[in-house]
């Protein structure tokens, strides 16, 4: 009698417990945001979008060369990365079961485990080095190379759910292999393909680490990619630990645009996701 | 199906789509070989000692980086000890015992965590965390500060901001991965011990247990994330190259040196021994991902076929 009781004491315990941990991780999202959004909140005005830096010690200016320079290397990366992807990622699907597939399964998920600064480090060597500059086009490919996992993965796993009998009926229909993959099985797959290749778009577009030191950074208005470029997140960085208070202002409103970005894009493939699922089960 | 095969268009297609998967392997081969190439230097000149020596002075030409792979694998190990009982409390709650409609607002906000970028994580460390590690530092009764684990002035930066922030960042991962892994158990491993009279923990326990080595590789899962995280440890750490088992101290990590130090590398040989930390970085997280896969595979094949499904009920199904 007592010894049932005692179990079922530990057990309401334990559920009480995992409750308690799930309560205890969403504390610092709670704090995170509140504070990115109370201090940033402020700082949010016209010159921010429209201005570039001040110099060092001046009240004002912002972050317009940050947000145009983050877009074009982010946007850079997505380029190299978006065709590379896609088709590695055809390639996997169609051909799921041959070794070369399995082998680029694996060095996908390799590269997705590999630390954001040695991606850096690796693009400083192919793309700084060899032209003795920093550029936007350098801070592009390290992005580039975080991205392309991501987009192989879910380009792969997507065209899997796609219903053999599509593809079976364009090829009874007498349609070559690529006629069925590119004009049926990538069609069906596409609005989750786009959803996945924003989450990606999102989630390089927050990184620093691989910017440091091959975007570098730029106090001026420049979209030139062969020359060093300002980003949103190298910016905030700078600022963080600058001595100066407007700085630290200005790193919250940096940090408020980056958090919107992100989670905006977040929302939207819930959102996206949350429809064609709708879409699906209604037909 | 044989002359099927041979047409020339189906193999154009397949050389075609094959190039790119072979692109993704040869890139990863490649980050390899170029930090081996840009670090050869440093190797040849330091061997073994460059990771056996304290003292990191690159205007003397000194470069020791034990302290850096001493401050990366020690915050690392914290930020598990605290991550690692909450991210698998929050998937027993979320696959076990969560009632329905709670789940997928649940599951949402947690991943949201991964979501935030490191950056945003740093300055919130900064300018909010630090001073309250501080305060608790400053608050430490004094028999406390004799013990190994709490010795040093209190200034706010160092060890324990970082594995605390090190911490949140890594919940969501190993989270993630062990609900799957516990979405993986049969269901009727659960029907079993109720049928036998087993409490609600007693059926928790036992899929745990079917589903440990999934669970130990989530945890692994978590501690290569951890080992690789950049721009938040370093906005924290305190960037101080020394060895220290006090919580309260400065220390710095591998990653963190690259950030604060290789832009402004001057010198060849300077170069070359960042970019071998950078290297054995790498290695280090290539091991313990591999390693993590592993054991994450070894349960068979169902932790797959879990991931499918979930990708199904996120988009299609």
């Amino acid at each position: 009698m007592m010894r049932d009781r005692r179990r079922r004491v530990v057990s309401h315990a334990i559920v009480v417990l995992c409750g308690a941990a799930v309560v205890l991780a969403l504390i610092p999202l709670a704090l995170v945001l509140f504070y990115v959004v109370s201090q940033g909140i402020g700082s949010l005005n016209r010159e921010f979008f429209t201005h570039t830096p001040a110099p060092p010690g001046e009240l004002g200016g912002g972050m317009a060369n940050a947000i145009v320079g983050s877009l074009l290397v982010t946007g850079i990366g997505a380029v190299f990365a978006i065709p590379v992807g896609l088709l590695a990622g055809i390639y996997a699907a169609e051909y799921s079961g041959t070794r070369l597939a399995s082998s680029v399964r694996f060095a996908a998920d390799t590269l997705n485990g590999v630390p954001s600064i040695v991606i850096g480090v690796f693009a400083y060597g192919l793309a700084v080095l060899p032209f003795h500059r920093f550029s936007a086009l350098a801070g592009g490919v390290a992005l580039g190379v975080m991205m392309l996992p991501l987009i192989m993965r879910t380009t792969e796993e997507l065209l899997k759910l796609v219903p053999t009998t599509l593809r079976e009926g364009a090829l009874a229909l007498g349609a070559t292999r690529a006629r069925a993959v590119f004009s049926v099985v990538v069609p069906a797959a596409l609005p989750g393909i786009l959803t996945g290749i924003l989450l990606a778009f999102a989630r390089v577009a927050g990184e620093t680490a691989p910017l440091l030191f091959t975007a570098l950074n730029n106090q001026y208005f420049s979209t030139d990619v062969r020359q060093p470029i300002s980003t949103l997140t190298v910016q905030v960085f700078s600022y963080a630990i600058s001595p100066y208070a407007d700085w630290h202002r200005q790193a919250w409103a940096g940090a408020l645009v980056l958090v919107t970005i992100v989670l905006t894009c977040s929302l939207v493939a819930r959102f996206a996701t949350a429809r064609l699922e709708r879409m699906h089960r209604g037909a | 199906m044989k002359r099927w095969r041979a047409r020339p268009d189906e193999l154009l297609f397949r050389a075609g789509t094959g190039v790119f998967a072979l692109l993704l392997i040869v890139l990863v081969a490649g980050i390899g070989v170029e930090l081996y190439r840009q670090s050869r230097l440093s190797i040849h000149e330091f061997g073994w000692k460059f990771w056996q020596t304290d003292v990191w002075d690159p205007v003397s030409g000194e470069f020791g980086a034990r302290p850096f792979i001493w401050g990366t694998l020690y915050s690392s190990v914290l930020a598990l000890v605290l991550a690692a009982p909450i991210a698998i409390g929050i998937a027993i709650f979320l696959s076990e015992l969560s009632p329905l409609w709670l789940r997928r607002p649940l599951v949402f906000l947690t991943e949201l965590l991964a979501a935030i970028p490191s950056i945003v994580y740093g300055l919130w460390g900064i300018f909010v965390l630090v001073p309250w590690i501080r305060s608790l530092e400053v608050a430490t009764p004094p028999w406390m500060k004799t013990i190994p684990l709490f010795t040093g002035p209190p200034i706010g930066v160092g060890m324990l901001s970082a594995a605390i922030i090190l911490a949140i960042m890594v919940i969501p991962f190993t989270s993630s991965v062990a609900r799957e892994v516990l979405k993986a158990v049969p269901q009727a491993q659960r029907e079993g011990a109720y049928a036998l009279g087993a409490t609600r923990w007693e059926a928790i326990r036992m899929a745990l247990f079917y589903a440990r080595t999934g669970i130990i590789g989530a945890v692994m899962l978590g501690f290569g994330r951890a080992l690789g995280e950049t721009m938040a440890v370093t906005m924290v750490i305190g960037n101080t190259p020394r060895i220290s088992l006090s919580l309260f101290a400065p220390q710095y990590t591998m990653a963190a040196v690259l950030a604060n130090e290789f832009a402004e590398a001057g010198d060849d040989l300077y170069l070359h021994a960042l970019v071998e930390i950078g290297f054995v970085l790498f290695i280090i997280t290539l091991i313990v991902n591999i390693g993590s896969r592993v054991f994450i595979w070894s349960l068979g094949r169902q932790p797959r076929s879990a991931r499918v499904a979930d990708a199904a009920a996120a988009t299609a199904a």
